[in-house]
């Protein structure tokens, strides 16, 4: 499977990322944020980091950016897309996913591990999981409480386009283990398609037991499927 | 303009100091040269009142390639890989303005690892604040707390160890020292010292603000109450610049093209291109009308003494412009050639095509003032303190008030606003007794740790300053790796005290004596002196930053208590000493009396004795007894794990606080299967340590016979109540 990580200025997990995806045996391409088009992929991977700074608003500038409408045009056409945490914020600064990543509740960055509970496995990026698995995943974000309108939230719930939600260590997903404030203990979503899946957890830091575990590594090979 | 007393006297300059300058120039200096003196002469960039003291530190060794000096020390750890680290200090920006301030400390240490051709590979802090209770301190932890995530999380660096102190000697000089740590090749380090004539002198990065003027001639001077108008010298930190203008130069480092590389940190333009000429004993024209600026109508005065952030000064070799200017246009950072290398031996200014400053190099570098200031030896305290007159606490409840005392809670309140996972090589975050840092894509693994004992180094300078670094050995040992040399940050207050003064010379002295018999070199380091406020220092604080290496990655270890049934033994002698102890200070507000004795010998032996038994896999777990004694260590091991300990009745017992709260130094406690105790105690036996059971492994609860049973999840909750009422 060929996948492309795209490389913005301020980028800072593009080279786990790639660790990643080419230990997972992914052909993986690194994509300069001013090149005007995308190698052939199949998986385009925005990574985490503070592109441009993040000073404007998280995401909002590489949103703007040369590679982002060949990203764009790509995921329409059906390309499986993942944003993690800053390409989660992206993702949703082009429109390609809805609605918005506030500042944390607690007003503070949040670097630690948290659990959290497979909602579905029925989509590309899932099957390998098990239905309510609990995975301990680890979060570095300001922005990440998840924010969306009544009726999108619905349709979100309602389509199954929530895959994983924050929760305890024994799968409970409660106010309590909600790290961030999202709304219904959101840690991810897709768009209507399941082809564009953004996320606020680090599947990429879970794929090496020396460092932590291996509950991204499903993520990853699911896609393989 | 005419130089008047008072404008030498707001350059921070004494009389007998412009003198000097006088003499040296055979003339009096413009403004323009005075502020350049004032910045290359200060205490921040001059080390004037600590070389003398300095030189006397070991720092050289069998691994290390680079001691002070340079940006950075640099040492070998095997394979074609060299780490190369150091810690400094930015105490006087975070007092005044805490974001900024620790944000730009840690910018500042970040660009002076990868000046040498280093990617950064993890970033440290040690943090002191004044008392808990004190009305700014919970502001300026904020805001210190969230500067250092800031930079560090931006930027990409994982932010894995640190320590926090809070003591009332900080009310008004808060203490922010930050290490960074990178990774290079060994054939790839880059250097500051200027070679050859005519070679272009290139400015990259950002561009020059009006920020930090003056900002090191403000750290070299003691606060008053009118400190919050220096605002202004405080800079302003840009993670994203820093960022880029990191991947712009280590990508021009695959290369030929640099011959010497100095970052623009405290005093801006003119220590880097007065340090590179320096060294390289030649010296340098620059044009500084082609400084890049931020601001409008910026006098070579501002340019020259302006200390904006992400700034490098490059010398490349001929023809080499083209290719790498391509490169910083990539990063859509600012490339201008401003100067060249000359043969005159001074650093000349030019301005709207005139020489507006010429000073030779030497008169700013190696003939920059240097004093052998009086100090006086601290008398090592009397024990007077006999526990039996002390009014009666039980265990229990001095166990618990430790526990959740400020100096004692856990610190996940900050560690949690770090990131301390990017870049997937932390093998062990913070918790434990030092970090452990993957090589990327190798099985090996440094080892990283931070460590200060202001307490100790208070009551007695001269051991004080032996303890932190047996401390800092002690922790890389804890977590598997052998040690292999340090970084320190002398934090003390004005030199021109002979108390003080004392302080310094006898810590040093104290640091040297530990270094030299432990093999453990000094490579790099920092001096921050004059921390204090209206003539009251701070307590002597020196800091130590520690590296050692886990050349199997396999071999590293952690604190946490692995497996019902294991025993736990304690490694080293307890001789029941509770003076200087937290023990005493938290409980009883009995802060004199002398620190624990330190027997390098027996450090040195215990800690040799415990590398081996982590490298033969005969221990589960291993931790340092420090802070707080022996109890409280062992309830550290109960965390993060689901296992508790059941103590045994201590044998030979005088007193039992004496026996869990003293800080007896050389300590450790293990934990071994009972497969592997015969074998621990023979190559115990056979090195003359000394080891004793306490107890073992059992679930749920820790518990001290007849005195105490907690469940160790209150514990850890009583250990986390401080922060969490913030």
């Amino acid at each position: 499977m060929n996948s492309s990580v795209i490389v913005f200025p301020g980028s800072n997990c593009d080279r786990d990322i790639a660790v990643a995806l080419e230990k997972l045996q992914f052909q993986n391409k690194m994509v300069w944020h001013k090149d005007m088009s995308l190698p052939k992929s199949d998986l385009i991977v925005l990574p985490g980091g503070f592109s441009y700074g993040d000073y404007l608003r998280s995401g909002a500038i590489a949103g703007k950016s040369n590679i982002l409408k060949e990203v764009v045009k790509a995921a329409n056409n059906g390309c499986l897309v993942l944003g993690i945490c800053n390409g989660f914020q992206i993702l949703t600064e082009t429109g390609l996913l809805k609605g918005a990543l506030l500042r944390n509740k607690n007003l503070k960055f949040i670097g630690k591990d948290i659990h959290v509970k497979v909602i579905n496995t029925k989509n590309k990026f899932c099957n390998n999981y098990k239905e309510n698995q609990v995975l301990k995943l680890n979060i570095a974000h300001n922005e990440g409480n998840y924010f969306t309108n009544k009726e999108h939230l619905k349709e979100l719930e309602d389509e199954d386009l929530v895959p994983f939600k924050y929760c305890d260590e024994k799968g409970n997903v409660n106010e309590e283990n909600n790290p961030n404030g999202s709304l219904n203990n959101i840690a991810g979503i897709f768009n209507k398609n399941k082809n564009i899946l953004g996320l606020m957890p680090h599947p990429e830091r879970m794929v090496d037991k020396i460092i932590s575990n291996n509950d991204g590594v499903n993520l990853f090979t699911s896609l393989l499927n | 303009m005419k130089i008047t007393n008072t404008i030498v006297e707001k350059h921070g300059l004494k009389p007998e100091e412009y003198s000097k300058i006088k003499d040296l120039l055979g003339r009096e200096p413009n403004l323009l040269e005075l502020g350049v003196f004032s910045a290359m002469w200060n205490e921040h960039c001059s080390y004037k009142s600590s070389k003398i003291h300095l030189k006397n530190l070991p720092t050289k060794g069998k691994q290390v390639i680079q001691g002070p000096g340079e940006n950075a020390g640099v040492i070998d750890i095997g394979d074609d890989d060299a780490i190369i680290f150091k810690i400094e200090s930015h105490n006087h920006p975070s007092f005044i303005e805490p974001y900024q301030g620790a944000a730009t400390g840690v910018g500042g240490i970040l660009r002076d690892v990868f000046t040498m051709g280093a990617r950064p590979i993890a970033l440290l802090n040690s943090i002191h604040f004044g008392s808990p209770d004190h009305p700014k301190t919970k502001s300026l932890l904020n805001g210190v707390v969230s500067g250092i995530g800031g930079y560090g999380n931006c930027i990409g660096v994982p932010t894995v160890a640190g320590e926090i102190k809070f003591n009332s000697t900080y009310n008004e000089n808060i203490l922010v020292n930050a290490m960074a740590v990178g990774h290079a090749k060994k054939d790839k380090i880059f250097y500051s010292k200027a070679k050859g004539l005519n070679k272009s002198v290139v400015y990259v990065g950002s561009k020059t603000g009006r920020d930090g003027i003056h900002g090191a001639s403000m750290a070299s001077a003691e606060f008053d109450d009118n400190s919050e108008d220096k605002k202004p010298t405080v800079q302003v930190g840009d993670p994203f610049t820093e960022k880029l203008l990191m991947e712009a130069c280590l990508e021009l480092m695959q290369d030929n093209s640099i011959i010497s590389i100095q970052d623009m940190g405290a005093a801006g333009l003119t220590s880097s291109s007065v340090e590179m000429a320096s060294k390289g004993d030649l010296g340098m024209e620059l044009h500084l009308d082609m400084v890049p600026c931020r601001e409008e109508n910026m006098t070579p005065y501002e340019m020259m003494l302006s200390e904006s952030q992400e700034r490098m000064l490059i010398i490349l070799e001929d023809g080499k412009e083209k290719d790498a200017k391509k490169i910083f246009k990539k990063w859509d950072l600012d490339f201008v050639v401003i100067g060249k290398t000359t043969n005159t031996n001074n650093l000349t200014l030019k301005f709207e095509k005139e020489i507006v400053g010429e000073i030779p190099i030497d008169a700013l570098a190696t003939k920059a003032p240097m004093y052998d200031r009086k100090w006086i030896k601290t008398k090592l305290p009397e024990k007077k303190l006999q526990i039996k007159d002390l009014k009666k606490i039980t265990l229990e409840d001095a166990l618990l008030k430790i526990l959740s005392s400020p100096n004692q809670s856990n610190k996940s309140w900050i560690t949690n606003q770090f990131d301390q996972m990017v870049m997937t090589d932390t093998v062990q975050r913070s918790g434990s007794d030092a970090a452990i840092i993957r090589i990327h894509k190798k099985e090996k693994a440094i080892a990283v740790t931070v460590d200060s004992s202001a307490n100790y180094c208070k009551a007695h300078p001269y051991t004080g300053g032996k303890q932190i670094v047996c401390e800092n050995w002690r922790n890389l040992i804890s977590v598997g790796a052998k040690p292999i040399a340090i970084t320190n940050c002398l934090n003390f207050g004005n030199p021109e005290d002979s108390k003080i003064m004392g302080q310094f010379a006898e810590c040093l002295l104290g640091i040297k004596d530990a270094c030299e018999f432990l093999d453990y070199p000094v490579v790099s380091g920092n001096v921050s002196l004059y921390n204090g406020t209206n003539k009251k220092s701070i307590s002597p604080t020196p800091v130590i930053g520690g590296v050692g290496l886990i050349a199997n990655i396999n071999n590293k270890i952690n604190q946490y208590l692995k497996k019902d049934g294991n025993i736990i033994l304690q490694i080293g002698k307890n001789f029941g000493q509770l003076s200087q102890s937290v023990f005493l200070e938290e409980i009883y507000s009995i802060t004199d009396g002398p620190p624990p004795e330190i027997n390098l010998s027996n450090e040195k032996n215990n800690g040799l004795s415990i590398l081996k038994l982590i490298n033969d896999k005969l221990v589960s777990s291993v931790h340092d007894v420090s802070s707080g004694g022996l109890i409280i260590g062992l309830v550290e091991m109960t965390f993060n794990s689901s296992y508790g300990i059941k103590l045994n009745k201590p044998k030979n017992l005088s007193n039992l606080m004496e026996y869990y709260f003293s800080e007896d130094q050389g300590r450790y406690i293990v934990e071994v299967e009972p497969v592997n105790l015969k074998k621990v105690n023979t190559i115990l036996e056979e090195n003359n340590v000394f080891v004793e059971i306490l107890g073992s492994v059992q679930k749920d609860y820790f518990e001290v016979p007849g005195e105490l049973k907690i469940n160790t999840k209150e514990l850890y909750k009583t250990n986390n109540t401080w922060y969490s009422n913030l």
